[in-house]
């Protein structure tokens, strides 16, 4: 039975170009900045920079895992507080997903509070989803 | 930017059709395993939103633009999940077109329908941020 408090399990996700590129492809978001360096300073930005799309579904992944199987995400916000600077290495950078069960609703519902860094700065700011346990949801 | 925009909606997009290879790919592209691609993750109505906001890029009367863009929030309320076989259509209404500080600021709701009946699946809200020349 999940409690009011209870924390999720760090999950950690490395993000490199290659993965910008395979995001681009795969959401049909081909803004430049999310691939060339020049048109990322263009607009202000240090470097290329991951979409913002990226960062939020790699959270989902991570709330979806732990939820299991059957669960659904009924709301989900966030705001993309700073960006997350990819440099064009093997290593790329890595997001850290720490989160905990903030609420527990009388219609069954749950809140759970993410919080995402890189590089020991959080790059995500209130960061919520409401899911809808499996049994309930029923789809 | 025309600051007159808020609260425009502009017509419903021709529907698309959720196909489990795009499913699958997304989910990969995520972190997540690609599984049998019935069900989206919670985020995939975004690629039919930011699809649908062409229009909004595309319309030289609103002035916004999105060559300079940044995202500021994003927020996601789902009925249900996407899933494969759905027919979808997507009304992008603009609820909010202001300038703060010499940035741009537009905040777009994508409202994501069956093309069949009209039944809502998901709405999806966005604010961006056009970043001024300095």
């Amino acid at each position: 039975m999940t409690a009011t408090g209870e924390t999720l399990p760090r999950r950690t996700f490395r993000v490199t170009r290659g993965d910008l590129v395979r995001y681009a492809a795969a959401s049909g978001d081909h803004n430049p900045i999310h691939w060339s360096d020049s048109r990322a300073a263009a607009v202000g930005l240090p470097g290329v920079i991951a979409h913002g799309m990226l960062s939020m579904g790699l959270v989902a992944t991570a709330v979806t895992d732990w939820a299991g199987e059957g669960a659904s995400v009924r709301e989900y916000s966030t705001r993309f507080s700073r960006p997350v600077l990819v440099p064009d290495t093997d290593e790329g950078v890595t997001l850290t997903v720490d989160g905990k069960v903030a609420e527990l609703r009388p219609d069954g519902t749950m809140r759970v509070d993410l919080t995402v860094s890189c590089g020991g700065a959080k790059v995500l700011a209130r960061t919520r989803a409401l899911l809808v346990p499996g049994a309930v949801a029923g789809t | 930017m025309n600051l007159s925009y808020a609260g425009r909606s502009y017509p419903p997009t021709e529907p698309y059709e959720v196909g489990r290879e795009k499913i699958r790919e997304f989910a990969l592209a995520v972190g997540s395993e690609p599984g049998d691609g019935r069900t989206a993750p919670p985020t995939f109505p975004i690629v039919l939103s930011m699809h649908a906001e062409k229009q909004v890029v595309d319309d030289p009367d609103f002035g916004f633009d999105f060559s300079r863009v940044v995202h500021r929030d994003q927020r996601f309320e789902s009925v249900r999940p996407v899933r494969s076989g759905d027919r979808l259509t997507v009304t992008v209404e603009v609820v909010a077109a202001d300038t703060v500080d010499g940035n741009d600021v537009v905040t777009l709701r994508g409202h994501i329908r069956e093309a069949d009946g009209g039944a809502p699946v998901c709405t999806t809200t966005s604010t961006l941020v056009s970043r001024g020349e300095r």
